[in-house]
């Protein structure tokens, strides 16, 4: 395709191409209705246009072709329905091995963490052939995480999670938008994503990374944090063991149940006393303004990290840190 | 034809009173929709300067003739401009103020004071409108996001938002005017089943207006609130919901897209019949599809929403329920298509405009059914392909029916007929600008082009100059109208009552109508659009 005047954006991820084909579906269909709508226009303007003596016919209607020209369009708006449910279906629904990307969006940039560690800002590094989840929130007003290639588009919003994911299959450059309008820069909120091979994307993660994984850096802030004076990693903490609730639905005081994912914990965090885990008191102290949306999103990597390992302790485990 | 019968002096609605009191405190509904004819026209003429700024702007990828923040005034003020203090009352209370009594046979609408009243609304809130523009305007972008809108933009929000409140009391009470009118005060005979089509369709727009507006009202209201007084409504950071606020915006929102193009449709189907001098195909299909549409258009908002982060499946039942208020448009478009079939067409102005709307409209609605299929909405929403997507909708389509009614409609208001060849020219000129303009802009949406876009990647930008070409050719078809409104007021030839052979109880009164419309209440004894009662005009079509 030309450099300068593009027609068809290029496909780089596994969900592309089922948003394309029905996209071209749709062209067809509408092309087709169009063609017919303004054939019969023109015929009947032409073979029914005003000549001397003749005079038009008059017609009350038909119901049959009324019920058929609900009934039809009507089928066929349920199969683009189907297909599109479909599609978004898959579009919203990370496959559970993914890896996480935590993204935080601000007025006028996108910064990245990997689950190893590494940040980036406007700028998305990921190997080909991996499902990539992102775990998006913003520190400020709503933004929109927008990559073409992949015919992905989600926003992120202030003071909650929201997820995408998408699997590149293409390595290249691509572009990353912000969708949703933000302020004076918003158009300059741009980045890219570098979908690079797994050997070049292995050596990248090897070279850079001078800070710990992201578990590790929210593993040494919980203690910083006094979280384990609460939670430890047996049942005698005044909070509830946070080993393996990464991912299970948790009970509540009032009865209701909850999946502790993303937004759960934040929650957690943050507004402590939203959702009270059954069983205890709603004592633990909010930490809203002590943490930033880094510190959080080190945090929940950690909690998760011990939803993997059964043996790492959310506590005391070992030597008894500054209590 | 123009007829030498019509005395010279006959008294009619515009030569009763000279004074500007008689204009600012008349209670004659056609002089009011003449007021409000003015007043919008200014507005139209202010939301496009700002979106040929807009179009220059993107003429390069680099932000080169206004700053960002500049930018994002023009397309935020252009909206809002365009939308509240144009499209929204455009129809109604332009055409539908001066039609809506006389199609009933009134003399009035049943309130003339509030209808006036509802004009000076629409001043007032012009006038603070105004002045937010001049006083350093206001970036929120029409849809007045929160937080951005209550937390962090700088300008003038609840200025802005106020004017619109005010808009909105203009919208509700004419809507209240309307219901009430047709209601109440339909002539003998008048029975729903033989309600002009276009009485049908404000009928509609106008419970849209009662119930959809308040909402609109209140949601402001809240904006202006946490903006003001640091409520947590919808800051999260500040215990509220910034979801919650779109909610409560697109629940009218949406709708007012209808009150946009309903209007437009029922002067479409005024004008095909008289020009295929046919009976409408489907009568009672076309009316109840307006009624459909009323209420479908109630539970489609959250389409708007689709990647904003509501859940999976309100997702998929918005998808869903999207769908089946695109039944009732596909109806009314075959309907008027198959109107022509077997009619005596004639192609003045009033016809070519009603023919590009049923093209435009159709392309509109089309591209709507992309933008409902959830998987495709994703890539695309926030894109210049929903930019496209509702401009031919409410350009091509509202802005086209609201030109065309102008046309039909002129002779009867003015008493005169403008130059046919220059309204046929300005009616191609419209329909090429306007293609031109917004068809390069569906490719853009799906090449991933994000609107609002003060800056964009160089390889958007032969697209964009298609677009900014066609804009510039789309402003020239606009402003022809204008002038030659204008020059038939005082050189146009003298039109007689009924210049196109239409039916329709408007066309049985002198032109200019009367003060009271009507000499005396007609009583009705027959089915609407009885064109095969009523010759075409002489044997010639007018103009030629
Ligand atoms: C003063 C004791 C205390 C401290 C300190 C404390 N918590 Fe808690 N936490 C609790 C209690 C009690 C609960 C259960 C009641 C509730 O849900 O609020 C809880 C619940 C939680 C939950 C939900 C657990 C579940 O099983 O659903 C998470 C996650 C959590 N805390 C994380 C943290 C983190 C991270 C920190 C440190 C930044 C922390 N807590 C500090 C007492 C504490
Ligand atoms: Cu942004």
């Amino acid at each position: 395709m030309f450099d300068n005047f593009p027609l068809w954006p290029v496909p780089a991820s596994s969900g592309a191409g089922n948003v394309d084909a029905l996209f071209i579906f749709l062209v067809l269909l509408a092309g087709f209705m169009c063609l017919a709508i303004f054939t019969l226009i023109v015929v009947f303007a032409v073979k029914f246009r005003y000549r001397r003596g003749h005079r038009a016919e008059q017609i009350e209607g038909s119901v049959p072709l009324e019920v058929t020209w609900s009934a039809v369009p009507l089928a066929i708006f349920m199969v683009i329905f189907v297909w599109g449910a479909v599609i978004f279906f898959r579009e919203r629904t990370p496959p559970r091995e993914a890896d996480a990307v935590y993204v935080v969006a601000k007025q006028w940039m996108w910064k990245l963490e990997h689950e190893q560690g590494q940040k980036e800002i406007n700028e998305l590094r990921v190997p080909v052939g991996r499902d990539i989840k992102l775990i998006m929130t913003s520190q400020d007003v709503i933004h929109s995480f927008y990559v073409p290639a992949f015919r992905i588009k989600q926003d992120v919003l202030p003071g909650r999670y929201t997820t995408a994911w998408f699997h590149a299959t293409r390595p290249g450059v691509y572009h990353l938008f912000c969708a949703e309008y933000c302020g004076t820069e918003h158009s300059g909120m741009i980045g890219q994503v570098v979908v690079l091979e797994p050997a070049q994307y292995e050596a990248w993660l090897a070279g850079g990374s001078t800070f710990g994984s992201l578990a590790a850096n929210g593993e040494s802030l919980f203690r910083q944090l006094g979280c384990p004076t609460c939670h430890r990693s047996d049942i005698q903490g005044r909070g509830p063991n946070l080993v393996g609730i990464f991912g299970k639905p948790v009970q509540l005081e009032d009865g209701r149940t909850v999946m502790a994912d993303e937004n759960y914990i934040r929650e957690s965090i943050l507004s402590p006393n939203a959702k009270i885990v059954s069983g205890f008191k709603p004592i633990m102290p909010t930490f809203q303004g002590l943490v930033d949306e880094d510190q959080v999103t080190a945090l929940i990597a950690y909690i998760k990290s011990l939803s993997r390992s059964p043996e790492g302790a959310a506590g005391p485990a070992k030597p008894a840190p500054g209590t | 034809m123009a007829s030498t019968a019509i005395p010279v002096e006959r008294e009619h609605y515009l030569n009763t009173d000279y004074g500007i009191r008689s204009w600012l405190f008349t209670t004659d509904h056609k002089r009011i929709a003449l007021l409000y004819l003015v007043t919008i026209t200014v507005f139209f003429f202010i939301g496009g300067f700002f979106a040929l700024l807009i179009r220059l702007e993107l003429l390069t990828p680099a932000g080169d003739l206004v700053l960002a923040d500049t930018y994002n005034k023009l397309f935020t003020m252009h909206g809002q401009v365009m939308i509240f203090f144009f499209l929204i009352p455009s129809i109604p209370a332009v055409l539908g103020n001066f039609l809506v009594p006389m199609m009933v046979g009134a003399k009035d609408l049943a309130f003339p004071r509030i209808n006036l009243l509802s004009w000076y609304l629409l001043v007032a809130a012009g006038i603070v409108m105004l002045h937010t523009i001049i006083t350093g305007g206001v970036d929120s972008g029409w849809t007045f996001y929160t937080p951005f809108s209550t937390a962090f933009s700088n300008t003038k929000v609840i200025e802005a938002g106020l004017a619109i409140f005010i808009a909105g009391f203009s919208s509700i009470l004419t809507g209240l005017n309307f219901v009430v009118t047709i209601h109440r005060m339909r002539a003998p005979g008048l029975t729903w089943s033989r309600l002009p089509l276009f009485i049908w369709a404000h009928y509609a727009t106008s419970i849209i207006q009662l119930l959809g507006t308040p909402v609109l009202a209140i949601t402001l209201l809240l904006v202006v609130f946490e903006r003001a007084f640091h409520l947590g409504i919808f800051d999260p950071t500040r215990g509220g919901d910034p979801l919650l606020f779109q909610h409560l915006f697109w629940f009218y929102s949406h709708p007012a897209v209808y009150i946009m193009i309903l209007p437009a449709m029922g002067v479409v189907a005024e004008i095909i019949p008289c020009f295929s001098r046919k009976r409408i195909f489907g009568y009672s299909a076309v009316a109840m599809s307006s009624i459909a549409i009323a209420v479908f258009g109630f539970l489609v908002w959250a389409h708007h929403m689709f990647v904003a982060g509501i859940s999976l499946y309100s997702a998929m039942i918005f998808s869903i329920l999207s769908y089946l208020v695109a039944v009732p448009s596909a109806i009314k478009v075959f309907n008027w298509t198959a109107t022509m079939y077997k009619g005596s067409i004639h192609f003045d102005t009033p016809m070519l405009y009603a023919m590009g709307f049923i093209g435009l409209f159709t392309m509109g609605g089309l591209t709507g059914l992309f933008l409902a299929a959830l998987g495709i909405d994703v890539h695309v929403t926030d894109t210049y392909f929903v930019i496209a997507h509702f401009h031919y909708i409410m350009v091509g389509g509202a802005v086209m029916g609201y030109l065309g009614g102008l046309h039909f409609w002129w002779p009867k208001i003015s008493g005169r007929l403008y130059p046919e060849w220059l309204g046929k020219f300005a009616a191609l000129t419209v329909f090429l600008g306007f293609n031109l303009t917004f068809f390069p802009q569906f490719i853009l949406g799906y090449l991933g082009m994000p609107r609002r876009y003060w800056e964009y990647p160089p390889e958007f930008q032969v697209l964009n100059v298609l677009s900014t070409a066609g804009s510039t050719i789309l402003a020239v078809g606009y402003v022809l109208p204008m002038i030659y409104f204008l020059w038939s007021m005082r050189y146009g030839k003298i039109a007689d009552a009924n210049p196109w052979g239409a039916a329709g109880l408007e066309w049985k009164t002198a032109s200019p109508p009367p003060t009271d419309n009507f000499r005396e209440i007609p009583e009705v004894s027959w089915e609407a659009y009885n064109y095969d009662e009523i010759p075409a005009p002489a044997e010639v079509p007018v103009g030629r």
